[in-house]
């Protein structure tokens, strides 16, 4: 038996999700550099998130719902979504998941119980709450899980909806992950519990509603504290606030250039802001994609060879995901005014 | 089987009988549905009729949640002020997600939002603001004039597919008119010619639509011959309607309670100058408020607001200052 009833199975699973999202994201980073020009705008990477997002998604049910940010690759990555789809999205073709109309901030899949991503701080928080309030009255014991980051607690539409969800005993899970920046500002910065050295869970005080921080590399211990939070949304006690420690691996996003100017994706703001190469340094050291692998070889329930083949497979997708999207055709430019009003 | 009730009560008329309709059907904001007493709570029961603090952003970004779960929201905002302080969910939410996710998220919701009452408020809940939400490319505005009206188009709002602000008039709340029983609708996006006419049109919207038809019997009296139209959704605005009545008439007048530059005035009038130029025999005409933030002194007021006189007064410029020759 395994750690919290987590089959082999079921942990070999979320290593593969990891390790999926991670290969993901590498290949949509080297995008910038191998075709300059085919990815547009800004474009939000979840690498190092990998466990956090996961180890919150392996403690759903079937018809459970979740919304998440706009830097949302990894959910719909986890939840089964065509990764051609997706990077044909970001990539503006045809045949990407929402046709080029969304891009990367804007994945959706409803089918699979993504409900939508808005690209403004905080305002997807009171989404999750509308669909709980939707699950609340079905009565059929459906969950939403709202994904956000540090920066989306100092929103006004976080405490709002926190509020309301509390008051309601929605069945909503507000899983905070908390990376220490605030796009380039650090947490201490802008947060007042951070600044007094308390966790942000605190925040949940206020809201008469549980707080708990967990450690976001650990994708066991994330899945424990979620499921747990889970349980108690789907048994009509309301919603809890999760915080869940990440570090991001790459920059807040890439770097927003003129067009003509090649875009990249620069180092992360605790070195090319703060001159920390140290605190860098020792994220990538506590990377939660090789530590996981390295506890499931430790632990038995991978061999290196399996893990391997893990990676090798994840990255023959994804090189097929970038094809794809390649090769893909624009849309039609005149489908721009397909979708004004439904 | 019409009756005379008045315009407020034709709103929750529909509101009404959409949720016994269509359960999923949602409704819910401030100080609403306190006791079980509540009409609505005894109707539909408190998962479906909800009182919420006084947060709009929740409110409203709470039902664009709803509505992707499937059911359709109403939101009683009373103030279309209220709005303000939730602006992203209202403009950079609501309408963008079925544009965004390519046609596959759907957000059927109605912010039911009071405008202009200019009786004593002041400056802060006097506003007539819905020029800001009509050039938001998924947003439906609808604005109605007549206790019918209130309740055709809120009907066809709840049950529309797209996110709809309606902005009801808190002048003509307690105005009485026929209204028919049961099931009425009114469609969107569909104005209506309220009174012929040869020599010149008049557009109204809301509160000012009164306004137009009273000051076109008083321009008949002075052998005028208006024509008054009443937009009765702005987004999307039915622009053939108005221009195909200008090149009948010649001459168009637009009267609206919003400040010119916020007007819904001021768009008519560019589409009207842009696509029906060459019908045009005047400059067009616009009534609307002066620029200033309401004062709370009813003379002043009442000076900035647009009245029959002031419209009277554009249509006589409009087709010269003697009567028209036939």
């Amino acid at each position: 038996m395994s750690d919290n009833g987590l089959s082999p199975e079921r942990l070999t699973w979320m290593y593969t999700q990891m390790a999926r999202i991670r290969e993901f994201e590498e290949r949509v980073k080297r995008t910038f550099e191998e075709h300059p020009g085919v990815i547009r705008g800004h474009t939000h990477l979840a690498d190092g998130a990998e466990a956090s997002i996961v180890g919150s998604l392996a403690a759903l049910g079937p018809d459970d719902q979740l919304t998440s940010t706009y830097r949302g690759h990894g959910y719909p990555i986890a939840l089964g979504t065509d990764t051609k789809a997706l990077m044909a999205e970001i990539y503006g073709k045809e045949t990407g998941i929402c046709g080029g109309y969304g891009g990367s901030m804007h994945f959706v899949d409803v089918g699979r119980g993504f409900l939508g991503t808005s690209g403004i701080v905080g305002q997807g928080i009171p989404h999750a709450a509308g669909a709980a309030w939707g699950a609340q009255i079905r009565g059929k014991g459906q969950v939403v899980l709202s994904f956000f980051g540090d920066g989306a607690s100092k929103q006004g539409a976080f405490h709002e909806t926190l509020n309301i969800a509390s008051l309601w005993k929605l069945p909503v899970v507000f899983v905070m992950e908390n990376n220490n920046y605030q796009a380039y500002t650090r947490v201490e910065q802008e947060d007042a519990n951070a600044a007094a050295g308390e966790p942000l869970a605190v925040k949940a005080k206020a809201y008469s509603m549980p707080g708990v921080t967990v450690d976001g590399g650990d994708p066991v211990a994330v899945y424990d504290v979620v499921r747990g939070a889970v349980e108690r949304a789907r048994s009509g006690e309301g919603p809890t606030l999760v915080e869940s420690l990440v570090y991001r691996l790459s920059a807040h996003g890439n770097i927003i250039a003129p067009p003509g100017v090649p875009l990249h994706y620069p180092e992360h703001e605790a070195i090319h802001v703060f001159g920390n190469v140290e605190e860098y340094e020792a994220a990538k050291r506590g990377d939660p994609v090789p530590r996981f692998r390295a506890k499931l070889v430790t632990d038995g329930v991978l061999t290196t060879e399996e893990a391997d083949a893990i990676g090798a497979a994840a990255q023959q997708e994804m090189q097929e995901a970038v094809e794809f999207g390649l090769e893909s055709p624009f849309p039609a430019p005149e489908k721009a005014l397909d979708h004004v009003y439904a | 089987m019409a009756r005379e009730i008045p315009y407020i009560q034709a709103l929750g008329e529909a509101v009404h009988g959409e949720m016994a309709r269509d359960d999923s059907v949602i409704y819910f904001g401030q100080n609403l549905g306190l006791t079980d007493e509540d009409p609505y709570v005894q109707a539909f029961g408190k998962d479906r009729v909800r009182v919420t603090p006084i947060s709009e952003t929740a409110e409203i970004g709470m039902a664009v949640g709803a509505a992707f779960a499937g059911f359709r929201p109403v939101v009683q905002l009373y103030m279309s002020e209220f709005m303000l302080v939730a602006m992203d969910q209202v403009v950079n939410e609501a309408p963008r997600f079925y544009g965004m996710s390519g046609g596959e998220v759907k957000v059927p919701l109605v912010l039911q939002a009071g405008y202009g009452f200019t009786a004593g408020w002041a400056g802060q809940h006097t506003g007539t603001i819905y020029g800001m939400f009509m050039g938001v490319p998924g947003l439906k505005v609808v604005v109605p004039s007549t206790p019918a009206d209130a309740k055709g188009l809120m009907t066809a709002s709840i049950r529309d597919d797209n996110p709809v602000v309606l902005f009801h008039s808190y002048l003509l709340t307690l105005e009485p008119g026929d209204v028919p029983e049961g099931e009425h609708v009114v469609p969107l996006g569909e104005a209506v010619t309220l009174r012929e006419g040869g020599d010149v049109t008049i557009v109204g919207i809301g509160w000012t639509v009164g306004k137009a038809l009273a000051a076109a019997e008083q321009l008949a009296a002075d052998g005028v011959e208006a024509e008054v139209i009443d937009p009765r959704t702005l987004a999307p605005l039915d622009t053939g309607a108005i221009i195909r009545s200008v090149e009948k008439t010649g001459r168009l007048v637009v009267v609206d309670q919003a400040t010119r530059h916020a007007s819904a005035a001021a768009v008519i009038a560019a589409e009207v100058a842009s696509e029906g130029f060459s019908a045009l025999k005047a400059p067009i005409g616009l009534v609307t408020a002066l620029d200033a933030t309401i004062p709370y002194s009813q003379p002043m007021e009442e000076y900035l607001m647009p009245s029959e006189e002031r419209i009277v007064a554009a249509v006589q410029q409009a087709v010269g200052s003697s009567p028209v020759a036939a």
